[in-house]
Parts: C-alpha cells; sequence; structure tokens
C-alpha cells in the first residue's frame, strides 16, 4: 500500500536533494545550489543545455502530431469500418510493443540504411541528392519517435470512437447533416477524451526519450534525455543531472496544467 | 452552393450521391489502413528477417544470405543468454509481487473512503505521467544517497519494475472492481462465509481476468523497459542493457533471433486471444 509513496515520492524528495548539491564526485554537500538549476538553463555557449531542452520539445510535439494525423484514420476505420476484422487491426497496432524497444529501433536503421533500398528509391528519384542521406537526420529521430509511440496514440483514440452510439450519428443523418459536417460536430468532439488521453500519453515519453536520438540522430539530434543520461552515469554530475530531470518534470507538469485548463480538467482524468 | 443543391435535389438523388461519396471514402480508408498496417509491421519484419541472415562482416545491415545457424546458436554470443535469463526472473518477480500489491491499492481505492484516498489516486497517476528518464533518475538518486547501503543490481531493478509495474495493475483493477455487484459479497457472507472465504471463493475469481490481464501487460513492460533499468541496474545485465551494450559495437544476428523469439510467443498469445474472442461472439450470436 506504501509501496508507491516510498518508492515514487521519497526519491522525488531525494532528487531534489541532490539537484541542490554542489561538489565533485563522491563529495557532494547539501548547499541549496540554486545555481545548478541556472547553469542548465543557460545556451549551450555558456555550458547549459536551453538547445537539447527546446529540442525535445519540439521533436515530442512534431512526433505527437504526426502520429496523431497517422493514427486518426486508422482507427476511425477499425471502429466504423473493420467489422470482424477488428480485433486483428488492433493486435496490429500493439504488435510492435511486442518486439523490444532497442531492437525495434535498431531495425529502422536497417531501414533506413544508406545502402538501403529507402535511400536508394529516394535518391533515384531525386527527393534525396545523390549523397542525401536520412540516418543521423532530425528526420530520422522525429520518425523514430513516432514509430515507437504510435500505439500510445492510437489505442486511447480507438477506445473513445469506439464507446459513440451510432444511433448518434444516425441522427446526424436524419437530421440532413453531411457525412463531412456530421463526422465534425459528432464523431470529432466525441472522440475528444481520446485524442487528449492520447496526446499526453504520447508526448510525456517522447519529450524523455533518449534512444531515438542516440540511435537514429548524431549530437546534433541531442534530447534532454541523453544529457540526463551521460550525466548520470558517465560524468557522474549528479547533481545537474538530476537539476536537469527536475525542470524536464516541472516543464512537462506546466504544460499538462495549461492544457489541462484548456481542454478542461474531466476530460483529463478521464 | 452545396446546401442548396442538397435541399433542392430529390431525396433518392442525394442517396446515390452520398452512397457514392461513401463508397470512395470506405476504399481510400481501407487502402489507408491497410498502408498504415505495413508501416508498422515493416521493422518486425526487418527483426525477423535479418535474424536469418548470415552477415558478411560484424555489422548485420546488409542482406548477403539466409542460413539457420543464428537460430540453432543463439546462445553463441557472450552473456546473451544470462542476460535473458535475468529479464525473465525479474519480469516474473516483479509482476507477482507488483500485481498483489497493485489489487491490494485498488480494492482500498474502490471500496473504503479513507484519509489521503484523492492523494493516493493522484499517486498512482503520477508514474504514468513522468518521463522515463526522470523516474529512472529519482530511484538512483535514492539508491546512491543510501550510503552504500543499498548496492545498485538485481534488488534495485527489481524495485524500480514493482514500480511502474503498480501502477498499471492499479488502474486495471480498478476499473474491473468499480463495475463490480458488491451484493455478490453480502449474499456470500449472509449464506455463512467468512470474509477470506469470501474473498476467495467470490472476490478473487471475478478480478482474477484483469488481474491476469494486468500480470500479462505487466511482465511484457518489465521484459521490454531500457531506461530505467539501465539508470538502476549497476553491473546487472538485463536483455535490453546487452543490446544496448553491443550496440556500441556490432549487434549480433542473435539479438534478432531473441527479440524474434519474445514477439512471436507474445503474438501467438494475442492471435489465440483474438481467436477466441471472434468464436466466442460467433457462438453468443448464434444462439439468439
Amino acid at each position: 500500500m506504501l509501496w508507491l509513496a516510498i518508492f515514487f515520492l521519497v526519491p522525488m524528495g531525494f532528487l531534489g536533494y541532490q539537484s541542490l548539491q554542489s561538489g565533485d564526485f563522491p563529495h557532494f554537500h547539501f548547499t541549496w545550489e540554486f545555481s545548478n538549476y541556472w547553469n542548465v538553463l543557460h545556451s549551450n555557449h555558456d555550458g547549459g543545455y536551453r538547445e537539447q531542452y527546446i529540442r525535445s520539445f519540439v521533436y515530442a510535439g512534431i512526433a505527437t502530431a504526426a502520429c496523431l494525423v497517422l493514427a486518426y484514420p486508422l482507427v476511425y476505420w477499425i471502429a466504423f469500418r473493420a467489422g470482424p476484422w477488428r480485433n486483428l487491426f488492433l493486435l496490429f497496432i500493439v504488435a510492435p510493443f511486442f518486439v523490444t524497444y532497442l531492437v525495434r529501433t535498431l531495425a529502422w536503421l536497417n531501414i533506413l540504411a544508406n545502402e538501403g533500398p529507402v535511400v536508394r528509391i529516394l535518391r533515384d528519384v531525386h527527393v534525396l541528392g545523390p549523397n542525401g542521406r536520412l540516418l543521423a537526420t532530425t528526420f530520422a529521430v522525429v520518425s523514430g519517435i513516432t514509430y515507437n509511440f504510435f500505439p500510445f496514440m492510437a489505442l486511447p483514440i480507438y477506445v473513445s470512437l469506439e464507446q459513440i452510439d451510432a444511433r448518434l450519428l444516425e441522427a446526424a443523418k436524419d437530421l440532413y447533416a453531411s457525412p463531412t459536417r456530421a463526422f465534425f460536430r459528432v464523431t470529432l468532439p466525441l472522440s475528444a477524451p481520446g485524442i487528449v488521453a492520447g496526446t499526453l500519453l504520447t508526448f510525456i515519453p517522447a519529450a524523455g526519450d533518449f534512444i531515438n536520438a542516440y540511435f537514429l540522430g548524431t549530437p546534433n539530434q541531442q534530447m534532454i534525455g541523453n544529457v540526463i543520461q551521460a550525466k548520470f552515469l558517465q560524468s557522474l554530475d549528479y547533481p545537474t543531472a538530476a537539476a536537469l530531470s527536475f525542470i524536464l518534470m516541472g516543464t512537462i507538469m506546466v504544460m499538462l496544467l495549461v492544457y489541462a485548463r484548456i481542454v478542461g480538467t474531466e476530460k483529463l482524468t478521464g | 452552393m452545396n446546401t442548396a443543391a442538397e435541399t433542392l435535389a430529390p431525396p433518392i438523388r442525394l442517396g446515390i450521391g452520398t452512397r457514392a461519396w461513401r463508397f470512395v471514402k470506405r476504399h481510400a480508408l481501407t487502402v489507408y489502413a491497410v498502408l498504415m498496417v505495413g508501416y508498422l509491421m515493416l521493422p518486425i519484419a526487418v527483426v525477423i528477417l535479418f535474424s536469418f541472415n548470415h552477415p558478411t562482416g560484424t555489422f548485420n545491415y546488409v542482406w548477403n544470405r539466409f542460413t539457420l545457424d543464428n537460430w540453432i546458436h543463439w546462445n553463441a554470443p557472450l552473456g546473451i543468454q544470462s542476460a535473458i535469463e535475468t529479464s525473465l526472473e525479474l519480469a516474473a518477480l516483479a509482476t507477482l509481487v507488483a500485481t498483489a500489491l497493485g489489487t491490494l491499492i485498488a480494492m482500498a481505492i474502490v471500496r473504503h473512503h479513507f484519509v489521503g484516498r484523492s492523494t493516493t489516486n493522484l499517486v498512482v497517476f503520477l508514474p504514468m505521467s513522468t518521463p522515463e528518464i526522470v523516474m529512472g533518475a529519482s530511484l538512483l538518486t535514492l539508491f546512491l544517497n543510501s550510503h552504500n547501503a543499498i548496492q545498485l543490481g538485481f534488488w534495485t531493478i527489481f524495485i524500480a519494475h514493482v514500480m511502474f509495474i503498480i501502477s498499471f495493475v492499479v488502474v486495471t483493477v480498478k476499473a474491473r472492481l468499480i463495475g463490480f455487484d458488491r451484493h455478490l459479497e453480502e449474499a456470500a457472507m449472509d449464506l455463512g462465509a467468512n470474509e477470506l472465504v469470501t474473498f476467495r471463493k467470490v472476490t478473487l475469481p471475478l478480478i482474477a481476468p484483469a488481474m491476469l490481464a494486468a500480470a500479462l501487460l505487466g511482465f511484457a513492460l518489465s521484459i521490454d523497459d531500457f531506461v530505467i533499468t539501465y539508470l538502476n541496474a549497476g553491473p546487472t545485465q538485463t536483455f535490453p542493457i546487452f543490446v544496448w551494450g553491443v550496440a556500441r559495437v556490432a549487434v549480433p544476428p542473435q539479438v534478432n533471433v531473441v527479440a524474434s523469439a519474445i514477439f512471436l510467443v507474445a503474438i501467438a498469445l494475442g492471435l489465440g486471444n483474438v481467436f477466441w474472442q471472434y468464436r466466442s461472439a460467433k457462438r453468443t450470436r448464434g444462439a439468439h
């Protein structure tokens, strides 16, 4: 019963405690070192990580939008047109989860590789220059994130679409609404809770991700997750890493609150 | 213009027009759905395909020729077998503990009005709304600040896994408990069963499907988790950490073999479930 309190809240306290310490490994002292926070927020020329922060949120935002646009028509089809194929297609959506995260990201290395068929075709049709490539670009990182978090977007939208009473759509038709109008006035608003949930479930993990940037990008695509991870495990600079984590979580919390204000709290908690 | 045409046109022509439009739309969507499934399946197909590859050099990026060697000698790379064993042990143990604790939390939240109930609700929700890296980092600082009382390793990963699985268990079991008919328990008590017997014979069987679903989900999450595990692992290697380690050098095709095997087991369970649901749906339809 108290497990969560012990192993979630207490660690958070320690994270805050650590983030205010100063000194070098392994001798840290608690000194209310708020400068840890200001330092990491400086621009990269001044030894901060502002660019990685901005990049994380931009990438996560683009990937979330891409997920929404890609997922909505698919789950719409599954919910209203798939008939007996419904469960099978739902299984297809969750199938990527059955392959180890790292391995399925590595598979994109094979697909987007310079010697691979995708790059060759794109070069042949002159979308890419003769030396153009997909790997180690922003495109690769964002599409990796999009692929990896796609089910988080698709499933909540599916659930909310599936709950829509078909009689409401019939009523809209009986009242001479065109299918387009019925979609925008009935279906879309009723699926809004799913969209809200899906957006959160995609955006939050995407903002903290570092696997995609690590495998599919270069140091120029590094996100804040990469920095936190490296600070903890390679440079052993725990206070900075803790401050970075705290800022990341704080920013997400603020965004969450703003989002809740816009869409209404009931939709957030279900 | 559209509305004018619609109000003026005779109803039959409108019907044909709408039907034709819908025909086009339906098929466009179907094509789109199939294409999307193709996109979702592509990396999986690549993983499975390259598990049969005989790589030319150390890198398993370019297709060379078909071989079964990787599947036969799946444990050839040093450390892969022990990593898998650790992953399985960890997943089984963490799932077991998390399912038990999570069910109890869910029952407490749904059944009892205690002080701090809504806080508990919120705390359960928090791990799901925090990026993994922050959660992993916070646990790591806890362990690091224990002044060597806790050594990073199997048990620290275990604690971390239980923590994130628990939330999923609570949410799943809670949903089931809310739709639960309390009269069944009252009936059992009226018939002379004590609380323990009632729980074992009535409550438990009714929430068991939700517990099983949560446990399967938890197992899958635990086996797959990298970020939190990596931060709290110390020298212990799970399968994802093994992959991370070799990815810096060259990924042996055996990694694809193991990933494919995990995928095939999971998909077999999933397909079995789809098939079972399909049949039971058919049976209930037949009964009417």
